[in-house]
């Protein structure tokens, strides 16, 4: 413990000697070495994309043809026509230029550029997680204040059973559970997919028709997304609680409730807010599973679909697209976080 | 502790003193009722799948020999049902229990291993003032970050698609993608107990890099690493449900998640409800106890966590 507070103290001091004198520039610094590593991060990825997928299979002209039998002449001309022939720098380059471009190549099974896949796929998944998102960041947010607040009381222990058992929960599963149970039986709600097939009227109807078909899929993210941010929020909440200000806010008189919106949940609220930004590649995993079971026609689906043909373009075009999202995400969270909040600047 | 034999060697005085120690942190984690339900829980499931063989016969896992109805409910010789092969799922389920264990365990082995040489070898040249050290610290952590930050799921699929499906690119895939967070966790620990004076003294005494980071280091960030351990396990065991799920799995060894891929791409909702709870409810205890094991032990190691 004491090691933990002279630790704290050191990188304290420290702060006070360097950042002190140059605030404004340090925060820009700061600033500029974080885009920049994202950047790296991101080339990173494209580097690995590369490898995986054309260094390191024995034969990348068989792997681009699904093993069918081929010539060797055949093989050659594929090898040219790709430029598989190419030493490794100017292959690297030349897939760099196409993919900053916006090619990802065509998808084995339809022949389709991925870019044009994923552009279609793009909506829907942006629809569900969306909406999930937002509606799980106020239930667990909310959930995570009350407890924490009032912690031991019924409404805690009861929440927090709840959110553990939600959080040990793979998400596909409890898709399932519900698909059958509310949409198979009981036909409550439609099985998956987006839409009717019968064609869903126009206007209003249609977005009933599109609401009706989100539902499930919605709910099962949801659940499973706040689990891990009332956990967070109702955790920082409590470390909020033993702090001098809230004290001398009591002293003043104000009234519980009170000490509580505007003094300790602002407070506690920003480890929680971050996390949500830092939180979207869990969030993607959540999608790809919750897409297969719905049959949702967004991203996840797509990567599922693409991963058993096997469909390599397509999968490597969505790992990229997975990844730049979550990159960029993480570098706003981490951004945010920093502007915000002074402390962590140094760290 | 009265009774101390008269002639005491180095050695069995630091026995005698890990064992005080160890019956001193038994007696805490007593205390915790969640962890003692989570450790029950997990004697519970590593008994069965040690028992394996015992319990159910593995011929049964094998379509060939399975004579059974299809996606049939619960009978009395098939309590859980069977699947869409005709196995009955109890026999499923127990040797599920013994590869989604073996799965688990083995990539947290895997991940651990990676992630307390990356933390704590980090931790240490980190403490160094030279340059060199910062470099070394600034260029692990680096990596460690890629893989903190690229989403789990997509790179695991993409990796397991490319080198070939089976359970030991399963496990391969989860050790190395889920390290990066106790790299961290341990490197922060390193850091701290770098300041700490017999570090100094064992410079002073002349140890080499090797010999602080084997002997200081490593020791003294083993016990939060072994509540870090355990929690991981919860995380590997939802990461291979996931992976097998998702179609990556072996399917001449069956583990919880096949079970429930299977569920999934055999009509299910056709048949035998049972045949997808079982797994999904199996998934679910056994998380659930190595993450209240795992905080109850983080709880014991650090006082300021029990009042949560």
């Amino acid at each position: 413990m004491a090691d933990v507070m002279l630790e704290g103290a050191r990188a304290a001091a420290e702060e006070r000697s360097g950042a002190g004198a140059a605030r404004s520039s340090g925060l820009a610094r700061t600033l500029s070495v974080k885009v920049m590593s994202a950047a790296i991060t991101l080339f990173v990825v494209l580097v690995g994309n590369f490898f995986l997928f054309r260094v390191l299979p024995a034969d990348p002209a068989k792997n681009l043809t699904h093993n069918s039998a081929l010539s060797a002449k055949q093989l050659a001309a594929i090898n040219r026509t790709f430029g598989l022939g190419l030493p490794l720098p100017q292959q690297f380059w030349n897939y760099l230029v196409q993919t900053f471009h916006g090619n990802l190549g065509r998808s084995f099974v339809n022949q389709l550029p991925v870019s044009q896949l994923i552009g279609q796929a793009l909506w829907p998944t942006v629809l569900l997680v969306g909406t999930s998102t937002v509606l799980s960041t106020v239930i667990g947010v909310w959930i995570g204040i009350r407890g924490g607040w009032n912690r031991g009381s019924t409404f805690d222990k009861t929440s927090t059973a709840f959110v553990n058992v939600l959080y040990a929960m793979p998400d596909f599963w409890l898709g399932m559970v519900l698909l059958i149970a509310l949409a198979g039986k009981l036909a409550l709600f439609p099985d998956g997919g987006m839409h009717s097939f019968t064609g869903s009227g126009s206007g209003l109807a249609s977005l009933g028709d599109l609401l009706w078909h989100l539902a499930l899929p919605c709910i099962v993210l949801t659940l499973v997304y706040l689990a891990e941010y009332s956990l967070v929020m109702r955790s920082s909440l409590i470390d909020e609680l033993k702090a001098d200000y809230l004290l001398t806010a009591r002293a003043k008189g104000l009234r519980d409730d009170l000490v509580r919106r505007r003094h300790a949940v602002p407070n506690a609220l920003l480890p929680s807010v971050t996390l949500i930004m830092l939180n979207l590649g869990f969030v993607i995993s959540g999608a790809i599973t919750t897409e297969t079971v719905f049959s949702w026609p967004g991203l996840g689906r797509l990567s599922y679909v693409a991963l058993n043909a096997p469909d390599y373009p397509t999968l490597e075009g969505t790992f990229l697209l997975f990844s730049a999202a979550v990159i960029v995400a993480n570098l706003i969270g981490d951004l945010l976080l920093t502007v915000f909040d002074p402390r962590v600047r140094q760290a | 502790m009265s009774a101390q034999p008269v002639t005491l060697t180095p050695r069995a005085l630091a026995w005698t003193r890990r064992r005080a120690a160890l019956a001193r942190f038994w007696r805490e984690f007593r205390k915790d009722r969640r962890g003692m339900t989570g450790l029950i829980i997990l004697a519970v499931m590593i008994a069965v799948a040690l028992l394996a063989p015992v319990l159910a016969n593995s011929r049964g896992l094998n379509p060939i020999y399975a004579t059974a109805p299809a996606n049939a409910g619960p009978t009395l010789r098939f309590p859980l049902g069977t699947d869409s092969d005709g196995r009955s799922v109890l026999t499923m389920l127990i040797w599920g229990a013994r590869n989604s264990l073996i799965v688990g365990l083995t990539a947290t082995l895997i991940s651990i291993i990676i992630g307390a040489l990356f933390g704590v070898v980090a931790g240490h040249f980190g403490s160094v003032r030279a340059r060199a050290g910062r470099l070394t610290d600034n260029l692990l952590m680096r990596v460690a970050d890629w893989f903190l930050v690229v989403p789990f799921l997509p790179l695991a699929m993409v990796l397991a698609r490319t080198i070939g499906p089976s359970l030991g690119v399963i496990i391969l895939v989860i050790g190395l993608t889920s390290w990066a967070g106790t790299a961290r966790i341990v490197r922060a620990q390193a850091l701290a107990v770098e300041t700490r004076p017999y570090l100094e003294r064992a410079k002073a005494l002349g140890a080499g890099h090797w010999h602080q980071m084997y002997r200081h280091v490593l020791p003294n960030v083993m016990p939060l690493l072994l509540a870090n351990t355990i929690l991981t396990v919860a995380g590997t065991i939802l990461a291979e449900t996931t992976l097998s799920f998702l179609g990556l799995g072996d399917p001449i060894r069956p583990t919880w998640g096949q079970m429930l891929g299977a569920a999934y791409n055999y009509g299910v909702g056709t048949g035998n409800v049972v045949w997808l709870l079982a797994p999904g409810i199996a998934v679910i205890l056994v998380v659930m106890a190595f993450t209240l094991v795992g905080h109850a032990l983080e709880a014991v190691l650090d006082p300021k966590l029990r009042e949560r």
